[in-house]
C-alpha cells in the first residue's frame, strides 16, 4: 500500500443544486487534500428530470462548483470525481458535464490532462432479453419484480453504478471523472480502495462524506468537509469555521435519507454501521471506527431507476376566502369534479386536487382534520394524453370552481379568485416505474468507461 | 401526570425521503438523558404511529431506536412513488409536524 492516509474533499452534497461555499471550499483546498469529490445527483427531484432528460439545476450553478473542483484539482494536480452528472446522470447530463470541463479547460488555459467518463442509461432491450430469459428483475422497497408492461411504459432507466467503472477509470489514468447515475458512497469509496484502503473504511468515507456539511452542526448545507482514511479509522472534519463534525452530528447523519441507520446497500456489498465507534477526534473532527463491510452473495446486483410518462400536464390555482365555501370545500370539488366527468367520461384523463389551509402538504397523512384557516388555496392538476386535453381538463376542473353555487353562500359573483385566469402548462407528469436491481455477470456490463485528453 | 411535548425534547425533528418509494421520519436528542425518557416511555412505538398518521400498521417498514445517534427512526411506505401526480411533497420533508405535539410524560422526582 501507498498512502497511509488518503484525504477527500467534498464540497457539495448534490453539486449545483445550490451553489458550493466557497471560504469552507478553499480552507479546505489549502490543506492540499488527495482528492475533490461530489456526487451531483438525487432521486429525490422526483421522477420527471429522468423522464424528461433535464437538470433540476441551474447551469450557472453547476459550472459554478465545477469551476471550483476543476480549478483545485487542476492545481494540485490531483484527481476530481463526479458522480450523477446533472441531477439524473442520464448520458446527455453526462455529455454536458464533459463538454463544461472542457470549456473551463479552454477559459484557463489548463495544461493537459485525461478525462474519463461514462455513461449510465440503460437499454429496454437489455432488460427486455434479461426477462425473456427468466431473469427476474426484483423489485426493492416493498415493490414486485418488474413486469413487461411496467418496462414497456418506462421511458428512460438509469443503472446507479457502484465503485466499479471510477477503479477502471482510475487504472486508466484518469485525472477527471464524470460519471453517469452512481451510488453515493461509490464516488467516494472509489478512488479510497484504488489507493489500498480496505473496503470497510472506504465505503464508510463515502456514507458520511456523500452529503458535505449534512454531517456538521449548526445546520448548514454546501459547505465543504474533509474524509482523512487510514487502514483503521475515517475521520471526518469540518471546514467552515463555524461548523463542527461532533459525536451527534456525524452518528445523526447515518441515519438521513436511509430506511435504516445501520446498513447501506450498493452494488457488490452492504456497509454495516452496526458496531460503528464514534469518538470526539479533536474540536472539528469526529473519528469512526469499526464499520464493516458485507460482500454480496452470489452476483453483484445493480440498482435500476426507471421514469414512466404519465401525461401533458397543466395547473390551476384558485384561492377561496368565503368562510361557508372553506367549511364545505369538499362538495365545492365534487361538483366541479362532476363536470369534468360530463365532459370527459371517468376515464383516459387524471384530475388532481391538493387544498392548502386544509391536508395539501401531507393529503392522507394529516391527523388534523378541521379546517382552521381563514382561506384556501386548491391547486389543480390536469393531466392527460395531449396538451390541449390536459389544458381543458384543467381549465374545466378550475373555472367549476369558481362557478360552483353551494346555495347558502351570499357571494354570487365567483367562488375563487384567480391569481391568474389560465391554466399553467407543467413539465409533463413522470412517475417512477423502476425501483428495481439487476444482476449483472460483470459489474462494467452497464458501464462503458471512456477516455479522452484535454487542455494543453 | 405532567407530560413535555416532543418539540421541546428534541433537537431535530424531521421527514426525508428514503429513496423513491418510502418516507423516512428522525427525531434526534441532544443528550442521552432525553433521548433516555423518551425512549423510556415507550409512548412512541409503530401502534402510536400508526395511529397518529392514521395508516396500516404495515405501511411502517423500519422502527429503530438508534442509541448511537440519540435518535428514534422510522420508515413508512408511500402509497405512490415520490413525485406521483397528485403527490403533494416530492422530498418527503413536510411530514414530520404531528410528531411535534407527542407528549411524553415526566415522572417527577418524590420529596
Amino acid at each position: 500500500m501507498g498512502k497511509k492516509e488518503l484525504k477527500i474533499l467534498c464540497p457539495n452534497g448534490h453539486l449545483g443544486f445550490s451553489p458550493t461555499k466557497e471560504e469552507s471550499f478553499w480552507i479546505g483546498a489549502k490543506t492540499k487534500p488527495d482528492y475533490y469529490c461530489s456526487d451531483s445527483g438525487s432521486d429525490d427531484i422526483g421522477p420527471a428530470p429522468l423522464g424528461e432528460d433535464k437538470c433540476a439545476s441551474l447551469y450557472v450553478w453547476q459550472k459554478h462548483d465545477l469551476e471550483l473542483m476543476l480549478l483545485a484539482s487542476r492545481e494540485q494536480n490531483v484527481p476530481m470525481i463526479i458522480g450523477s452528472a446533472g441531477d439524473t446522470g442520464t448520458n446527455s447530463r453526462v455529455d454536458m458535464y464533459v463538454q463544461i470541463i472542457k470549456d473551463l479547460a479552454k477559459e484557463h488555459n489548463l495544461p493537459k490532462f485525461k478525462l474519463a467518463y461514462f455513461y449510465s442509461e440503460v437499454d429496454k432491450e437489455y432488460l427486455r432479453n434479461k426477462m425473456k430469459k427468466g431473469i427476474i428483475i426484483e423489485g426493492l422497497d416493498s415493490r414486485p419484480s418488474l413486469t413487461m408492461e411496467e418496462l414497456e411504459s418506462t421511458k428512460r432507466i438509469v443503472a446507479v453504478a457502484g465503485v466499479h467503472p471510477y477503479i477502471k477509470a482510475l487504472e486508466m489514468g484518469a485525472d477527471v471523472i464524470i460519471g453517469g447515475r452512481s451510488s453515493d458512497v461509490a464516488i467516494f469509496a472509489a478512488p479510497a480502495i484504488y489507493e489500498g484502503f480496505p473496503e470497510n473504511v472506504s465505503y464508510y468515507a463515502g456514507k458520511v462524506l456523500e452529503c458535505a456539511s449534512f454531517c456538521a452542526e449548526p445546520y448548514g448545507a454546501k459547505e465543504s468537509v474533509i474524509g482523512t482514511i487510514t487502514k483503521d479509522d475515517v475521520k471526518v472534519t469540518a471546514m467552515a469555521p463555524w461548523q463542527r463534525c461532533t459525536v451527534a452530528s456525524v452518528a445523526g447523519h447515518a441515519m438521513y435519507e436511509r430506511s435504516n441507520p445501520y446498513y447501506e446497500y450498493f452494488a457488490g456489498g452492504m456497509l454495516d454501521m452496526s458496531e460503528c465507534v464514534y469518538e470526539q477526534y479533536d474540536e472539528k473532527t469526529t473519528r469512526i471506527t469499526n464499520p464493516k463491510f458485507v460482500p454480496v452473495e452470489g452476483k453483484i446486483k445493480v440498482k435500476l431507476e426507471g421514469s414512466a410518462k404519465v401525461g401533458e400536464m397543466y395547473i390551476g390555482i384558485a384561492g377561496i376566502r368565503d368562510p361557508y365555501t372553506i367549511k364545505h370545500i369538499d362538495k365545492v370539488i365534487e361538483l366541479a369534479r362532476e363536470n369534468v366527468r360530463e365532459r370527459f367520461g371517468e376515464e383516459g384523463y387524471q384530475l388532481h386536487y391538493r387544498i392548502y389551509g386544509k391536508n395539501g402538504v401531507m393529503g392522507d397523512l394529516e391527523p388534523v382534520k378541521e379546517i382552521k384557516s381563514h382561506e384556501l388555496c386548491v391547486i389543480v392538476q390536469g393531466i392527460a394524453p395531449s396538451a390541449e386535453m390536459a389544458e381543458e381538463v384543467a381549465m374545466t376542473g378550475l373555472r367549476q370552481i369558481f362557478y360552483a353555487r353551494l346555495p347558502e353562500v351570499k357571494g354570487t359573483a365567483g367562488t375563487a379568485a384567480f391569481l391568474v385566469d389560465e391554466v399553467l402548462r407543467a413539465t409533463p407528469a413522470y412517475r417512477w416505474s423502476i425501483n428495481h436491481t439487476v444482476e449483472v455477470d460483470d459489474p462494467l456490463e452497464l458501464f462503458d468507461v471512456k477516455l479522452v485528453e484535454i487542455g494543453g | 401526570m405532567k407530560t413535555i411535548k416532543l418539540i421541546d425534547l428534541a433537537k431535530t425533528i424531521r421527514s426525508k425521503n428514503a429513496g423513491t418509494d418510502r418516507i423516512t421520519f428522525d427525531i434526534i436528542f441532544d443528550d442521552k438523558e432525553k433521548y433516555e425518557l423518551v425512549k423510556n416511555s415507550k409512548v412512541i412505538n409503530k401502534n402510536f404511529i400508526a395511529d397518529l398518521y392514521n395508516i396500516d400498521i404495515d405501511r411502517i417498514t423500519d422502527f429503530v431506536e438508534f442509541d448511537p445517534g440519540y435518535a428514534i427512526k422510522f420508515t413508512i411506505n408511500r402509497l405512490k412513488p415520490s413525485g406521483s401526480p397528485g403527490e403533494g411533497d416530492i422530498f418527503g420533508c413536510q411530514q414530520y409536524p404531528p410528531l411535534l405535539d407527542i407528549e411524553i410524560p415526566v415522572y417527577m422526582p418524590q420529596h
